[in-house]
Parts: C-alpha cells; sequence; structure tokens
C-alpha cells in the first residue's frame, strides 16, 4: 500500500513539475507576444477543430509564421466538442486557444464571456468582407465573436434521374409545388422526396426560411422564446405536419446513417433542404449517384420570393482563457480572411463565406467535385452548382436569433418534437412540448423569460 | 479416465510403426466407443438418471443454442463481410453480401496508414493502457485481495464494506469527477489520466480475494512459515502458482474492461496522439458527418475487426483457465 501510495505521489509530483514549467513557457510567450507582435519567440497555439480542411491549412499557416506552431485537435464533432469545452472550462484547465464554434453555439458561449470579444482587432473592419447572414452569425450583443469559416446557405438538393422517372420537369419553386411533386414521386416511383427523423437545426434553418424568428434575446438575462405562437414556426410546422401524415417524408431513416447513405445513392431518398456545404458530403457519401443530382433554390412560400436560410456553418473564435490571443488571432485572420487560407479550404470542398470568393469567377464556373483520390467528379451532371448555391448565400435573410442555450436545446429536440417522427404524437404538440422544456431550463438557468 | 489415456498413449506409440492397419483399428474402437455411449445414453435416459460424463443429445436443446450461437455471431460475421468492401461498396451493396471487389486487404493496409498511421498509434496505445493499468490492476488486485483474505488485521470488515461498496458505483459515475480532479492537477491529455484510473479493480480485488481464501489453503501458509520463508517469499513462491486461475481470471476482466473503455478517455484524452482505439475510431466514424468530411467507413469496419482481434486471441489463448476460475470454489473440498 505505502508503495503504491508512493509511486502515485511520485508521478502526481512529476506531472505537477511538467505542467508547472508548461505554465512558465506559455506566460513567457504570451507577455512577449502583447508586448511586441513581431517577437522572434515561438508560440503554440492549441486549436480544437474537427473541421478536416484545417489539416490542409495548418502547414501553409506555420510556413507564414514560422515562430508560431499550431496544435491541431479533433476533439470531437460538434455537440461532443462543446462537452469537451465546457468541461475543460468548468475544470479551469485544459481549455485550447482557438476552438471550432457553429453559429449556432456562439451566442452560448458570448453570453458567458467564454469568448474573446473581437472588436478591439482588424476583424472590426471585415463586414464587407463576409456575406450577411455568417457576419450576423458571429456579432452578438455588439461584440464580434469569432471570423466566419464556412457557411451553408440552404438549397434544394435533388435526384434528377428520379424526378424524371416521375415525369416532373423542374425543382419545384413553392412550397406547394414541392408537396405535389412529393406525392407524384411516392406514387410512380414509391421514394420519398426527403428525408427527416427529427432534426433541430433543420428545424431551425426551416423556420428562419419561413420568416421566423421564434427566440429572441435582450441583454444578457431576457429570452423569448415563441415557437407555438410565431408565424414562420406555426406555419412550417403545420405543413411538416401534412408531409409526415401523408407518408411524404422518409421519417425512419435517420440522417448521416449508413442507410441514409445508401438511400441518397440508390434514389429512395430524392432530395435534400440542407446547407450548400453538401456537395462533399454527396460525393463521399453516395458516389455511387454521381451525375443523377442537381441543386435548386430553396422552394417558396409565395411565389417570386427569395428567402432563405443558413443551415450548420461554423467560426473559428479564440476562448476568452487564452493567453496567447495575438498568435490566435493571426491563425483566425489566416484561417478565415487571407485569400490562400481560404482558397486551400475552399479546394478541399468548404462552402466560403467571403463574398471574394462567392464572386470569382473560377468559383462560380465550378462543374467538377474531386474526389479523395483526386480524381474530378462532374457529380451534379456539369450542373454550375456552385453559381446557385452563391445565389443561395446572397437570399440568406439576417434577422434570425439562436437561443443562448441552443446546444441544449437542440439537444432534447429529439426527446420531445422526435416522437412526431415516429407518429406517436403530432409535430405541433412535439414542438409545444419543446417549447415549454425551453421555458423550463432558460427559468433554471436564471433568465427571464418573456 | 484412465483407462482412455493409456488407451490413447498406445495408439500413438504403435501408429508410426504399422500404420494403415493402427488407423484401421483405431476407427473400429472409435465406432465401438461410440456405440457403447449412444447405449448408455439410452439406458440412462430409460432409468431417469443422467450422466454429465456422457449427456443425452436433445435436439430443442441443440436448436436453441444454435440460435444463441448465431445471434452472438452474427455482428462478427457481418463485421468480417464489410471489412472486405470498398466504401462505395458498402454504402450500395446489400449488408450480409459480399461486394463487387474484395478490398481487404486494401482496406487492411489503409487503416494502417491512413492519416500518416495513426491507427497504428491507437493501437499501441491501447496496448500501453492495458499492459500497464490492467496489469497494473491485476498485480494490485492479486496482492490486496491475497493479504485480505490470509491476514488478520483491525480495519478488514471495513475494507470489505468499502470494497463492495465500490463494486456498485459504475466507473462511468466517477469519471467526470476524476476529471476535475486530474485537471486540479494537470494530469489530463496524459496517459496516465487513462493509466491511473485503470489500475482501481474492486471487483478484482473482491475476486482475488474470495479465490485466494479457497485456493490457498491456511496451513500451507503455516508449513511455509515453519520452514522460515519469508512472508514475500511465501506469496511469490507458494501462493502465486495456487492462484494462477484466478489470476487469469482477473487479468482478463481487467484488460477487456480497459481494451473496451470509452468514457474515460472521451473526457480524459483530447490530444489524439493519445487516443485508444475505442476513442479514434468513433472520431473516423464521425468524419463523415461534418460538412466536408470524407466518409470512411470501410476503414472503421476494417480497424473494428483489428481491434477485437487481439480480444479473441486473448479469451481462446486463456478461457480454459477461466473455466476453472469461474468453477472455483463451487466445491468445497
Amino acid at each position: 500500500m505505502t508503495f503504491t501510495k508512493k509511486a502515485i505521489a511520485l508521478v502526481g509530483a512529476l506531472a505537477m513539475a511538467g505542467s508547472l514549467a508548461a505554465c512558465g513557457g506559455s506566460t513567457s510567450s504570451s507577455s512577449s507576444a502583447s508586448s511586441d507582435t513581431s517577437s522572434n519567440e515561438k508560440v503554440t497555439i492549441n486549436v480544437w477543430a474537427w473541421e478536416p480542411a484545417l489539416k490542409n491549412v495548418v502547414p501553409k499557416f506555420e510556413k507564414k509564421y514560422p515562430n508560431i506552431t499550431v496544435k491541431l485537435q479533433n476533439v470531437g464533432t460538434n455537440k461532443d466538442e462543446y462537452t469537451a469545452l465546457d468541461n475543460a472550462i468548468a475544470a479551469g484547465s485544459g481549455a485550447p486557444d482557438v476552438a471550432q464554434i457553429e453559429y449556432y453555439a456562439i451566442p452560448e458561449y458570448a453570453i458567458k464571456s467564454q469568448l474573446k470579444d473581437l472588436s478591439d482587432t482588424s476583424a472590426k473592419d471585415h463586414q464587407s468582407f463576409y456575406t450577411p447572414g455568417t457576419w450576423a452569425s458571429v456579432n452578438y450583443n455588439g461584440g464580434i465573436y469569432g471570423l466566419p469559416m464556412d457557411s451553408g446557405p440552404m438549397a434544394f438538393f435533388y435526384n434528377k434521374k428520379v424526378f424524371d422517372k416521375a415525369g416532373i420537369k423542374s425543382a419545384p419553386t413553392t412550397w406547394d409545388e414541392f408537396y405535389q411533386d412529393a406525392k407524384t414521386i411516392k406514387a410512380k416511383t414509391g421514394n420519398y422526396i426527403t428525408s427527416d427523423s427529427g432534426d433541430a437545426g433543420f428545424y431551425d434553418s426551416m423556420v428562419w426560411q419561413a420568416g421566423g424568428t421564434p427566440f429572441k434575446t435582450t441583454g444578457t438575462d431576457t429570452v423569448s422564446v415563441k415557437l407555438t405562437s410565431d408565424a414562420g414556426a406555426t406555419k412550417f410546422t403545420k405543413f411538416w405536419q401534412k408531409m409526415i401524415d401523408e407518408d411524404l417524408i422518409d421519417t425512419k431513416t435517420a440522417g448521416w446513417s449508413d442507410d441514409w447513405n445508401r438511400a441518397l445513392g440508390d434514389g429512395s431518398i430524392a432530395g435534400l433542404l440542407t446547407g450548400a456545404w453538401m456537395p462533399a458530403n454527396l460525393l463521399s457519401g453516395a458516389p455511387s449517384a454521381s451525375g443523377n443530382w442537381r441543386v435548386a433554390q430553396m422552394p417558396q412560400w409565395s411565389a417570386g420570393e427569395t428567402a432563405n436560410s443558413e443551415n450548420g456553418g461554423s467560426s473559428l473564435a479564440i476562448l476568452s482563457s487564452s493567453k496567447k490571443a495575438d498568435a490566435a488571432y493571426k491563425f483566425l485572420d489566416y484561417v478565415s480572411h487571407d485569400s490562400e487560407g481560404i482558397k486551400t479550404r475552399i479546394d478541399a470542398g468548404n462552402f466560403p463565406s467571403d463574398n471574394d470568393t462567392l464572386k470569382s469567377s473560377d468559383f462560380l464556373n465550378q462543374t467538377t467535385l474531386t474526389d479523395s483520390d483526386g480524381k474530378k467528379n462532374e457529380y451534379f451532371g456539369g450542373q454550375k452548382f456552385n453559381a446557385v448555391l452563391a445565389k443561395a448565400a446572397a437570399n440568406v435573410t439576417t434577422g434570425y436569433q439562436f437561443l443562448p442555450f441552443e446546444v441544449y436545446a437542440r439537444g432534447i429536440y429529439a426527446d420531445t418534437a422526435g416522437a412526431a417522427f415516429t407518429g406517436k404524437t403530432t409535430l405541433s404538440k412535439g414542438i409545444a412540448a419543446w417549447q415549454s422544456k425551453i421555458v423550463d431550463y432558460a427559468k433554471q438557468q436564471g433568465f427571464t423569460v418573456k | 479416465m484412465t483407462s482412455m489415456t493409456s488407451d490413447a498413449s498406445t495408439v500413438s506409440s504403435a501408429a508410426p510403426l504399422e500404420g494403415r492397419a493402427a488407423r484401421k483399428a483405431e476407427k473400429a474402437r472409435q465406432r465401438k466407443i461410440a456405440k457403447d455411449e449412444a447405449a448408455e445414453r439410452s439406458r440412462s435416459a430409460k432409468s431417469g438418471f443422467s450422466n454429465p460424463a456422457n449427456p443425452l443429445r436433445s435436439w430443442a436443446l441443440t436448436i436453441i443454442t444454435g440460435v444463441f450461437v448465431i445471434y452472438c455471431l452474427f455482428p462478427l460475421v457481418w463485421l468480417i463481410i464489410n471489412s472486405t468492401k470498398t466504401q462505395q461498396d458498402f454504402v450500395s451493396t446489400f449488408g450480409l453480401g459480399f461486394g463487387h471487389t474484395f478490398a481487404l486487404w486494401d482496406n487492411l493496409v489503409t487503416v494502417f496508414t491512413y492519416q500518416d498511421g495513426i491507427f497504428g498509434r491507437w493501437f499501441v496505445n491501447t496496448i500501453l493502457y492495458v499492459v500497464v493499468g490492467a496489469g497494473g490492476a491485476t498485480l494490485l488486485a492479486i496482492m490486496g485481495g491475497y493479504a485480505l483474505a490470509k491476514f488478520r488485521f483491525p480495519g478488514r470488515k471495513a475494507v470489505f464494506a468499502v470494497v463492495i461498496g465500490a463494486i456498485s458505483v459504475p466507473g462511468i459515475a466517477l469519471a467526470v469527477p476524476q476529471f476535475l480532479l486530474f485537471a486540479k492537477i494537470g494530469l489530463t491529455n496524459t496517459p496516465w489520466a487513462m493509466i491511473i484510473p485503470s489500475l482501481i479493480s474492486p471487483f478484482g480485488l473482491y475476486l482475488m480475494w474470495i479465490f485466494s481464501e479457497q485456493a490457498v489453503p491456511t496451513e500451507l501458509l503455516e508449513a511455509a512459515r515453519v520452514d522460515g520463508a519469508s512472508e514475500m517469499r511465501t506469496f511469490f513462491t507458494v501462493s502465486l502458482p495456487l492462484l494462477a486461475p484466478g489470476i487469469v481470471t482477473t487479468a482478463l476482466f481487467t484488460i477487456v474492461a480497459t481494451w473496451n473503455n470509452y468514457f474515460l478517455p472521451l473526457i480524459m484524452l483530447k490530444d489524439s496522439s493519445w487516443y485508444p482505439l475505442t476513442i479514434g475510431l468513433n472520431q473516423w466514424n464521425k468524419q463523415a458527418t461534418t460538412a466536408g468530411g470524407q466518409a470512411i467507413q470501410n476503414l472503421v469496419v476494417t480497424g473494428s475487426l483489428v481491434t477485437i482481434i487481439p480480444l479473441i486471441i486473448a479469451f481462446l489463448a486463456l478461457q480454459k483457465y477461466w473455466q476453472s476460475g469461474l468453477a472455483a470454489g463451487a466445491v468445497k473440498e
């Protein structure tokens, strides 16, 4: 027993000595970094991100800034990373300098002052550089809490082969047409026009596209949650209920599962309402359907409108606990603002968040995707898909707000509204249950709910 | 039993001498044995006795066990079949049928070369955690269990209560407090965060305690002490050999627990170069669900197959010890 104790004590002592040494290193480098930006001292910044394209960016960044070493860690995808981040923040040690934060999670970390406000950096002049949707997403309560990395304006991806088989000549432009097409496809081919087995991010995007603003935050302590009365939310809920009732959407195949990829490949799910980052995933997940798919603008609630919303997309943010904010900001700027950094990510399949790329003819005229073997693939049958997606990006409306605890809210969507997709309840009842759970949680967290 | 072994030895020694004739005789003998056994089974079935050495064959039981075998082997068969597919075949062909190309070797090579061969690193990490963590846990459990079983000292009952209590607390419940403690002393993100918690195995301690009580006769220890052996020498040369089956059992439990541990490394380790296989494979699996991520389900499946091979080897090699370990103490001699 004494042996074990000694061993543990020894191990502990050694490790503490190690961490003290590390602390010493970081303090010296950060103080020099903040006092003198052209310092020759070496700095290492820790970056948590799951975005695969960043692996290609880091070596180029380190070449440009030889004194900054980037330790890039994938600690989990979206929710997993936020859990790890929360744990590290709670523990008071182990948090990274830079983290990938999706737009919907920015308010959650910003409101608790866990992210550094970039208003005093060059970021304050970036407004015209980014699309309105992404810029609005990183701005919160008058602060700038990250730089937009990629974006996900919604678009309708559809399998043209299935649409042709059903005798449909063009993609639906209104939700009425969407409903009619869904019926035609179901009747003629037995396939579904799209799938949804209960995805909170998708629901948010669809409500946003319908002009809804169910969540509003005022100051740092007042929220309003109006999922059951907001016009956009109720409009979409009612429409989607009709689609579920008439068995016009696949509610059984879980998104991102192997079965889902298979269904996208064989046409049994013939369309997707999703973010503009989808092309690379379609190529990788459903390679067998290459050439069959096309992209179109989102259907509209009234003919002639052009309303659009964002789905997914993320930023890089600096943790307020970071002692190396200067070096960290250089990394953010290189990834999201420097043309070389942006190009590296776009080449790897990111959908851009900056206006320059969205307007460049190289980007707009692109007809091929590059697969993992480096081969060009005309996945969209020669269509200039980026031209469609760039237009979708320009159509994104601003003004939609996420909850200041959106990560939690999305986590309980499946338990409440999710039951509607298995037919156990209706979507409006499920959304009402979601609403009341969100309100309960807001009160627990000390928010005033209006 | 004795007659059979002597029979076998005569046959085997005669076989090289008389080749075909000996084999013929052996065949005839086996037929006779089978006939005798069948006769015995029908006799005991008639008189209503059972004979464990020569059990009656039951169709119903055979079918039920057969169903269980299929149920247990089904995921394994799926894994083997799907590890032979390319990513394209994986998402486009029938789950239990082979793909258009046989890509097992390609997949294996890619698993070990993808992302600069990080899979190999995860494999080595897992082995490190198993050898040091599970090995250490086994050693501590043996020594602790033996001491509690064979020495009388104040506080034994209290230790018993603590150990029993500790068994009923699932490790997952302790993971978050452990994370906060380790973060305080700066050990998260190091292999120690994985190894130190793995060293504690209350169930192993309890198992070794009970096993030591049964397997090591106190008289033997007294004899060793009378002969002047130190406690250390008694432990290592007298007791340890007697404890072998229990040690194997405890080792298997701790090895499997450490090899499969998911939640602890999930919250402790953020540096992918220290990940064990469980976390690493999950990271690969999640890769497909992110924008621009490449789907590599074929590598996830093949990697999973590679991951379970060492466990299967450990079980096959150690199962006979394990069985005797489980049955230990069933009969009081």
